[in-house]
């Protein structure tokens, strides 16, 4: 034995060859790509994947033995991407072989916590059931826990939750997201929670810029563009919602974008008789973003949006 | 019995070898979820073979995507039930098949005693055999230890 030993002692490691054949960096690339913005997270999410594939070499010559706390916590207003990435984490962890599957499982205080005494305990175990293999993602977690109602049942699925979050570390992660604020709330509540958690990511809110970048790269997906008027009106547009009430980052860039595909529609229906040209059909010009109720009336079309739609991106 | 070495039921998939590990437990429920079937677990501490139907042990599991999952509920169902036999059944609903494609034992009693046989003498001599377990002697539940 002593000989082998040292044999895998000197033999030369080789990170890139580790790191190309857990593909690792194609994720990475094409966070980078399809993410605009958020530079902290991607730089820890780097970090992250950095000391997941040194660990795997230390593992393998023996060094550790023990899997690594992989739990982690996402803090930042809603529409930052909060779930986007995480679907990434899900597909970096199972790359690097921390989750046997791959898959991400969402969810929110109402999947875990029962109405009644005795509906909890099941409840909750069917999700982490569920979400074996691969990684669950709890949003608006700190909803889970009520202090002013102290028999609440949120308390008895923290409960589970932690106890699988300790004994079955092989078999998921977990992810909770929520906003920094309220999140802070719910460590200081639950100590056990905290100290059970590696990793805690901030999402920073998208600059005037990036929703920009964002908004073309959304309409690129669906063979749109703006004209170069309309990018201009559309900057102004951003720069106005931002400073309205429930402003949703890149979730209100899309439904801007999504009311401003329906009044194109609009245009190009009431200008029947004309001959429409393919530029026609996937052009974006000012007069349909300007119709929005944030230029005439200075109120968001979407003042009934809900503060953060749970588990949508 | 030569052919039955200590008198171990054998019904289902891998029930002439040694019990199954958790490890190879693992690896069957890992083939049944890649197939898209359901996997089951179910119990009983009745061992004759025309008992077709036992306990379920909560629902199928549909939407199971790791067998973890489901030996963690395998394990609940051998606290629950140490002295029972448990099994695990793979279901596969595709249209022509619609039927058990797996079934094994997981979960053993410690005493098996096994089969006695009952010769019943008929007209003209005839003879009806019956298989009877010595354990079902008893009401349900007390069966085995």
């Amino acid at each position: 034995m002593p000989e082998q030993q040292t044999t895998v002692q000197n033999e030369a490691i080789d990170l890139d060859a580790e790191l190309r054949e857990s593909n690792v960096q194609e994720v990475l690339d094409q966070l980078d790509r399809e993410l605009v913005g958020l530079a902290p997270v991607k730089t820890r999410i780097r970090e992250i994947a950095a000391l997941l594939l040194v660990d795997r070499l230390r593992r393998r010559l023996e060094l550790t033995s023990e899997t690594p706390t992989l739990h982690m916590c996402f803090t930042g207003n809603p529409g930052t991407g909060k779930t986007t990435v995480a679907m990434r984490m899900a597909d970096i962890l199972h790359r690097l072989g921390y989750v046997r599957q791959g898959h991400l499982v969402a969810v929110t205080r109402d999947d875990l916590v029962g109405q009644y005494i005795g509906h909890t305990a099941p409840k909750t175990k069917e999700v982490l059931k569920k979400a074996m293999g691969g990684v669950l993602f709890i949003d608006e977690a700190y909803y889970l826990y009520r202090p002013e109602n102290e028999r609440d049942y949120g308390q008895e699925a923290i409960e589970i939750l932690l106890q699988v979050m300790e004994n079955q570390r092989d078999d998921l992660v977990v992810i909770l997201a929520g906003y920094k604020s309220k999140m802070e709330r719910f460590f200081q509540s639950n100590p056990g929670m905290r100290s059970r958690i590696a990793h805690h990511i901030d999402f920073p809110d998208y600059t005037e810029d990036e929703l920009l970048a964002i908004a073309k790269l959304m309409l690129a997906q669906m063979n749109y563009r703006f004209s170069p008027e309309a990018e201009e009106v559309f900057r102004e547009y951003i720069r106005r919602r931002m400073r309205m009430p429930h402003f949703a980052n890149a979730r209100s860039v899309r439904n801007a974008l999504d009311r401003a595909r329906l009044r194109q529609a609009n245009r190009l229906f009431a200008a029947r008789g004309r001959k429409l040209t393919r530029e026609d059909l996937i052009t974006i010009e000012p007069e349909d973003i300007l119709a929005s109720r944030v230029f005439t009336e200075g109120a968001p079309d979407e003042g009934s949006e809900p503060e953060a739609a749970p588990a949508a991106s | 019995m030569m052919t039955n070495y200590g008198n171990k039921l054998t019904q289902g998939q891998f029930s002439f070898l040694p019990d199954l590990t958790d490890e190879q437990i693992t690896a069957q429920i890992k083939y049944a979820l890649q197939q898209g079937w359901a996997v089951n677990v179910e119990f009983t501490d009745d061992p004759h073979p025309r008992n077709t139907y036992w306990e379920m042990w909560g629902l199928p599991m549909f939407d199971l995507k790791d067998p973890a999952g489901i030996l963690y509920e395998i394990n609940e169902c051998r606290k629950a039930y140490p002295n029972h036999y448990i099994r695990v059944t793979a279901y596969d609903s595709t249209r022509g098949w619609e039927t058990p494609r797996m079934s094994f034992i997981v979960n053993r009693p410690k005493e098996e005693p096994g089969f006695g046989l009952v010769r019943t003498e008929t007209n003209d001599r005839h003879i009806v055999y019956t298989v009877r377990p010595y354990a079902t002697e008893k009401p349900e539940n007390e069966r085995y230890g």
